[in-house]
């Protein structure tokens, strides 16, 4: 008997593991694919990047007992395969910019005058009912609109931050950057988003 | 006293981290007088809040498909 064996049966005998449960799997695959199309805009590229991942996740099943450990490593997979696949593409001008070197020309900083004060016509208004405005179909293409008009290091970490719900740790390690660098570009990326969301709905925005 | 730019950095990290009270007075003082970082600190938590609705949202492009081979 080896140490695997004995490591295997100290778990809840009930505890399903995560890819045998068909809904999480299920669940999962939406949500991955809602980012690698996001990422990569093409449909069928997407779904083979999802495949891949989730085949490779598939061999080590039984070495992902909690359902975040696994999220973590799917998804790392996913981005990894995200980031050949635009590669291969060679859509992006060099790989500096995937990796969030994209510092100059930044376009949040177009939002502040000199002296870092908001411009008059960029000053964020009120919204109305954010909660509520978030549910039409509608406000959902704005959304991806906005997000796909983000640098794509930007929508990346920004997704991985708050649609994956990944942890800091998590994301800088994916990423290989720092903290302090995850924080300026998640603020870069609400700056951005903020600003396109209000500009493209919650002033403009007539729902028709 | 800060400048926008740099509340609105404070206001985005707030989303990871707690701020020290020397931060959160910065920001207190400066959104006092300034209504865009005022509404843009209380548009951080509906951007989360919105991301998180969209994995579960309906929209198309991942819609889980019945007709779809499963493999």
């Amino acid at each position: 008997m080896n140490k695997t064996d004995a490591c295997a049966s100290n778990l809840e005998p009930d505890a399903l593991p995560p890819l045998a449960d068909p809904v999480y799997l299920q669940e999962l695959r939406a949500q991955m694919l809602k980012f690698a199309v996001l990422q990569l805009g093409d449909k069928s590229l997407a779904e083979e990047a999802v495949q891949e991942a989730l085949m490779g996740a598939l061999k080590n099943v039984h070495s992902f007992v909690r359902r975040a450990a696994l999220k973590t490593w799917v998804f790392a997979i996913l981005r990894n395969k995200i980031i050949d696949i635009l590669r291969r593409r060679q859509r992006l001008v060099e790989a500096s910019r995937l990796l969030g070197d994209d510092d100059s020309n930044e376009a949040a900083d177009a939002l502040f005058d000199g002296r870092g004060h908001w411009l008059a016509e960029e000053r964020p208004g009120a919204w109305s009912q954010p909660a509520e405005e978030a549910r039409s179909q509608q406000f959902w293409r704005v959304f991806e609109a906005c997000l796909n008009g983000l640098p794509e290091t930007q929508s990346r970490v920004f997704m991985m931050r708050e649609f994956l719900e990944l942890e800091s740790d998590e994301i800088c390690q994916a990423e290989q950057i720092s903290v302090s660098n995850l924080h300026v570009i998640l603020h870069r990326a609400r700056l951005r988003l903020r600003d396109c969301l209000e500009n493209n709905w919650f002033l403009e925005g007539e729902r028709g | 006293m800060m400048n926008c730019k740099q509340t609105t950095r404070l206001l985005s990290d707030a989303q990871e981290r707690e701020l020290t009270l020397k931060e959160r007075i910065a920001v207190k003082l400066h959104i006092s007088m300034c209504s865009g970082c005022r509404n843009f600190g209380s548009q951080m938590p509906s951007l989360r809040q919105i991301a998180r609705a969209y994995a579960k949202s309906d929209t198309g492009d991942a819609r889980q498909s019945s007709d779809e081979p499963r493999s």
